[in-house]
């Protein structure tokens, strides 16, 4: 182990280049940021992954951010435990019925100022599960959604660039 | 067993490749009493329709396979779950999506329904309103002086599924676990009566994301078998090369996290990186992160590419180079092994009972895989060990993972060695028919069950994740053990919540 510590160390890093911000997500983004919370949050923003009822494919992506090729902190992004130290959540998956108080409790607990960005073709209206007696809909349906990046689900690339396009409209 | 069910039943038609046998309620009810004596006939799924009931047993030695069915125009049947306490939680969801009253059931609690849904009884023939101000849900007293409970969830402090854990406590060790799930229950298979074998084919790759090859896969020969369609070689063996290249890239990450929940972050490093480069080698090859919607009924959506090989092949390689020394640093470290041996124990009886299988029955004695037992092509012509350990604790979990991958890793060899040439996907038949298909998911096995129309259209399927009978267990494996070693022990199970919610 002590070998590989040391051969990482003369290697570097293996983080791969960050990405620009998202075209879209900043513009989506300025409008919706003041200068109050800019100010007040400045490159620093604190996530709160919440999975409202996905199928666990966003979830394995959104981890791989915290991998060391993709490596979340150095952008100024972290994860924290609790929606009480969030800035930032992070909401996957068709809101289910059995899950619509506990993601409303969430983000009622979250201190303002904050955002939500909705993650995957689920969590934008129901996507596959649109539909169903078993979902409310997209995560709009019951918060207010402020960035949303698609895919099914999303490239850990893809999930960079919008979070990066985040902080970019929050300096 | 055939014989047994042959005798009490009627063989009903066109049900592949299992026989499927009629039973009238006292059948029923005496095969009840013949499974409390057959402890070797295992339960593999207990499933609903409308006004119907499906079993699937299986002879763990001679690896029989058979379904049962019993007719209940009452909506009410004899349950299952006093002989097969793996029966319980499926008759509850059976309870709560059919309303078909499981008699003399030890826990009849709801469990999927959270008085949520704007309907009630949902794949019943006519759902009934809501009964509106809901009762909370009744958790299992507790009393006794110094015991306290601690809530947790559904919103959980990583970035996992939700679900609800609640602990009741002395001092630090736990007295009991109860699990309360249901979450992020979608209407999974409501959604999939009564649509085309290409929409339901998009919902069964998500049923649980990291195993979503294994569920296509499931569906697939289910439909397949149903049909009677026959499947190009060269989409068999790309099947089985995306099934092993999934289960090393979850296998990989587990022991990284497993580590990491005993605060060993040099492991998740380590590892997070090989399974990123396996994510990224599966991307090249077959256009997809987690190979979605890349196994369908037919055969495959996409075809190696020229390239793949190489890719593949130096993925190969370099897992080969850095995997042993990581193994050998789980080995050595005491601060790991600390955490790890003697933790979260379950019992070989407890995991036989349940009928567990995956990395949890195979750390506590149980060998069953769906590979080999019943078994499918190409896995008949391959050479692989099932890794088996007795200890059944988190240590001899991480050890199946680790024999696992190394197998995994021998059977990509044998596949890009041995790839035949030829077509990638035939359409199938335009039959009616029954299908069940078992596969291995590297989390265990799934059955999944279809009925399909002349005109392809599923009119029911049944995805049965091997997170159903692994779930209980854990509630088991973390009693007498503390607090601070639950995120260990749930880790080293892994189950899934959305494969388990639907």
């Amino acid at each position: 182990m002590l070998k590989t510590i040391a051969r990482n160390l003369m290697r570097g890093p293996r983080t791969m280049t960050g990405p620009g911000p998202a075209e879209a997500g900043v513009e989506e983004l300025a409008s919706r940021l003041d200068r109050a919370a800019r100010t007040r949050l400045g490159r620093s923003l604190s996530i709160r992954e919440v999975d409202a009822g996905s199928c666990n494919g966003c979830e394995l992506e959104i981890h791989a951010l915290n991998n060391v090729v993709y490596d979340l902190e150095r952008f100024g992004l972290r994860f924290v435990a609790s929606p009480r130290h969030a800035d930032v959540l992070l909401v996957t998956g068709p809101v289910t019925g059995n899950m619509r108080d506990a993601l409303f409790r969430t983000w009622d607990a979250t201190p303002d100022p904050k955002w939500v960005v909705a993650v995957g073709g689920c969590a934008l209206d129901g996507g596959l599960f649109k539909g169903s007696y078993g979902i409310v809909g997209g995560v709009a349906a019951v918060i207010p959604v402020d960035l949303h990046i698609p895919g099914c689900p999303p490239r850990p690339i893809d999930l960079l660039s919008g979070l990066v396009a985040l902080v970019e409209a929050a300096k | 067993m055939l014989d047994h069910l042959a005798s009490i039943g009627t063989p009903a038609g066109n049900h592949r490749p299992f026989p499927r046998f009629d039973l009238d309620r006292d059948a029923w009810a005496g095969l009840i009493t013949t499974l409390a004596e057959k402890t070797d006939w295992s339960l593999v799924g207990l499933w609903a329709d409308t006004a119907l009931v499906h079993m699937a047993l299986r002879e763990d030695l001679a690896g029989t396979v058979a379904v049962v069915s019993l007719t209940c125009p009452e909506g009410r049947f004899p349950s299952v779950g006093g002989v097969r306490p793996s029966a319980i939680r499926l008759e509850r969801a059976a309870q709560d999506l059919f309303g078909l009253m499981a008699e003399s059931l030890v826990d009849p609690r709801p469990w999927l329904d959270h008085d949520s849904w704007p309907i009630r009884l949902p794949l019943s023939a006519d759902p009934p309103d809501p009964l509106g101000n809901p009762e909370p849900y009744p958790f299992l007293p507790i009393e006794g002086a110094g015991l306290h409970q601690i809530p947790v969830g559904p919103v959980h402090a990583g970035i996992i599924e939700p679900g609800h854990f609640r602990f009741t406590c002395n001092g630090e060790t736990v007295v009991r676990l109860e699990q309360r799930l249901g979450y992020v229950h979608k209407g999974t298979e409501w959604l999939m009566g009564g649509r085309s074998i290409g929409e339901v084919a998009k919902l069964a790759a998500r049923v649980s994301g990291d195993s979503t090859v294994a569920h296509s896969l499931a569906f697939a020969r289910a439909v397949e078998a149903a049909t009677g369609s026959a499947v190009p070689e060269r989409a068999v063996w790309l099947r089985a090369l995306m099934a092993e290249l999934e289960r090393l890239a979850n296998h990989i990450g587990d022991i990284g996290a497993i580590c990491n929940d005993a605060a060993f972050a040099y492991m998740l490093a380590e590892c997070g990186l090989l399974r990123e480069k396996i994510l990224r080698a599966a991307d090249a090859c077959f256009g997809h992160r987690l190979m979605m919607d890349r196994v369908v009924p037919g055969g495959v959506a996409v075809d190696l590419p020229d390239a793949g090989r190489d890719t593949l092949e130096s993925l190969l390689a370099e897992i080969r180079a850095t995997f042993p020394g990581l193994v050998k640093t789980y080995d050595e470290k005491a601060s790991l092994q600390d955490r790890t041996v003697a933790t979260g124990r379950v019992g070989p009886e407890l995991v036989r009972r349940f009928g567990a299988g995956g990395h949890v029955g195979r750390a506590s004695g149980r060998v069953l895989d769906a590979r080999r037992d019943p078994g499918h092509a190409p896995y008949d012509d391959l050479e692989f060990e099932v890794p088996v350990f007795h200890e059944g604790d988190v240590n001899a979990r991480v050890w199946v993972r680790i024999k696992e991958v190394e197998a995994s890793l021998g059977l990509i060899d044998q596949i890009l060695e041995r790839l035949p040439a030829g077509p990638i996907r035939a359409s199938l038949n335009a039959t009616a028919g029954q299908g069940m298909a078992l596969v291995e998911s590297f989390r265990g096995e799934i059955m999944t069950w279809v009925e399909v129309r002349e005109d392809g259209v599923v009119t029911r399927c049944h995805p049965r994740d091997p997170s159903w009978f692994q779930w209980p267990l854990l509630e088991a494996a973390i009693e007498g053990n503390i607090v601070a070693d639950f995120p260990l022990c749930n880790k080293s199970f892994n189950c899934s919540y959305s494969g388990h919610d639907l």
